[in-house]
């Protein structure tokens, strides 16, 4: 067989992606729900292990470039490494969205602000439950399942408008936490960002199959500035 | 086969062409335009037809005993069965697979062709000897040399000679069959970067196995396959960018990534 170095190499970069989307699913979940446990040692772990995904990106990144000037690809294999590139950067910048609510978890030390918890939790089941997807599209470059994902991140924003409105809210009526408010914000702008990602994921799957870079715009930035 | 006709003015274009070597049909409904001031090059599995086609284009199959065509080829609209084989090949010059400088001067190779068309004069000889050897981008290393012997020069060198010998009798297109395939890296992107420039004022075509070369060197890329009967035809044709990125036809994607061939 003439590619079975190019097959297995592909197929083991393909599960090491896999693997690196799954350190970063977990990160969110464990950054969110450090929110309702508080404990602040656990904020720090969190905090400290995103530097194993920055490792694990950019060894997956020198993997994906060896491939390239050795291998020196075209059509869909060259699509492939071009977009595996590109998931592994947005892999590794929704994990440092964890690490930030973890950093904000730590800077909140023992405020007695009240967290909206379970609607934090909710968006990141929500944002977890379509990364797995948009990994498992990406991963059987299945644009089908690809393409029904997008716009699911509307209810992720639904979330975020609703603490936003809350949480200025709170602010308004509480101006002496306008810190705290601040930061629950920022949390909830990081869960909505996180989410955000997954679309240009799905975007890549879909040019690894038909060859077309193609927007699948769920309503988020136009509208969030027209706010 | 989608597209025949590219972009820009067609240079040669093959109608309905067929070619058969005795009973064996070698080339099946050939149907494609050659963009002129450009460079395509012809990508395929092995015993497809490529060379066979390129061969077709200044008539040197004509040469093997039991060849047969039918169809047209069209250059510059008119038909190059019925003109006059030395005057076509004036025309449609060619370079080889391997260097071939004749056992002569490095002058004599580049004014052979225009002595064998008739031309005498020494001082215009001479200009057409640098002018060519410019073109070729082998002047500056030759200029004091010229009275040696041309198979004295390196491969990269002699294949360059070939090119200026080709260019001496200031042909509209250029063939080449494989023209870099026997040099070393440095020799191969001299050649393409001179095919590059010589693009300016003619129109290529380069028939090569070298995927690499072809996605480099090329603005066109014709693909042959092979049918049932091993006749060969013409499986997608294309804007080289779009041919090696994104092609239309899995044959070419499979080809091209090196699942056949």
């Amino acid at each position: 067989m003439p590619r079975e170095t190019l097959d297995s190499k592909l197929t083991q970069i393909q599960n090491e992606i896999f693997l690196l989307g799954s350190m970063v699913e977990q990160a969110i979940l464990d950054a969110t729900n450090t929110l309702k446990t508080r404990d602040l040692k656990e904020a720090h772990r969190i905090y400290e292990e995103d530097a194993i995904i920055n490792e694990k990106r950019y060894a997956l990144e020198n993997a994906i470039i060896i491939l390239l000037a050795t291998q020196q690809p075209f059509a869909r294999d060259l699509r492939l490494l071009a977009a595996m590139l590109l998931v592994v950067n947005e892999l590794e910048r929704m994990a440092d969205y964890a690490k930030g609510i973890a950093k904000i978890n730590i800077n909140l030390g023992n405020s007695d602000i009240d967290i909206p918890v379970r609607d934090f939790q909710k968006m990141a089941e929500q944002s977890v439950s379509m990364l797995h997807r948009g990994l498992t599209a990406f991963i059987e470059q299945n644009p089908n399942l690809a393409a029904a994902i997008p716009k699911e991140d509307d209810l992720v924003d639904e979330m975020y408008t609703k603490i936003y409105h809350n949480t200025i809210q709170y602010a308004i009526a509480n101006p002496s936490h306008m810190d705290e408010a601040n930061d629950i914000l920022w949390i909830a702008h990081n869960l909505e960002r996180f989410a955000d990602r997954i679309t240009n994921i799905c975007e890549r799957t879909i040019f690894i199959t038909t060859g077309e870079l193609m927007e699948m715009s769920s309503n988020d930035d136009e509208e969030y500035l027209a706010e | 086969m989608r597209s025949t006709k590219l972009n820009g003015n067609s240079k040669i274009i093959a109608k309905s062409f067929n070619l058969f070597y005795g009973e064996f049909q070698a080339l099946k409904n050939i149907n494609v335009e050659i963009p002129q001031n450009a460079i395509t090059s012809i990508i395929g599995p092995s015993g497809c037809g490529k060379s066979t086609f390129l061969r077709s284009i200044n008539r040197m199959n004509e040469l093997i005993p039991g060849v047969r065509v039918d169809g047209d080829i069209l250059l510059d609209n008119e038909d190059i069965f019925a003109q006059d084989v030395v005057e076509l090949r004036k025309r449609v010059g060619m370079v080889f697979q391997r260097p071939n400088p004749f056992p002569k001067s490095i002058f004599d190779n580049v004014a052979y062709g225009p002595r064998a068309h008739g031309l005498k004069n020494k001082v215009l000889l001479e200009e057409i000897v640098e002018r060519s050897l410019t073109a070729a981008a082998l002047w500056d290393e030759v200029k004091d040399i010229l009275s040696r012997s041309g198979l004295a020069l390196s491969g990269g060198q002699q294949q360059r000679l070939c090119i200026a010998r080709a260019l001496a009798v200031e042909p509209q297109v250029i063939l080449m069959d494989e023209p870099a395939s026997a040099l070393d890296p440095i020799a191969t992107l001299k050649i393409e970067e001179l095919i590059q420039n010589l693009k300016k004022e003619y129109t290529i075509v380069i028939v090569t196995h070298n995927m690499q070369q072809a996605a480099r060197a090329s603005d066109y890329t014709m693909v042959f396959n092979m049918n049932p009967d091993r006749s060969g035809y013409i499986i997608e044709y294309g804007k080289t960018t779009q041919v090696f990125t994104n092609p239309r036809e899995k044959i070419t994607e499979d080809y091209i990534s090196g699942r056949f061939g």
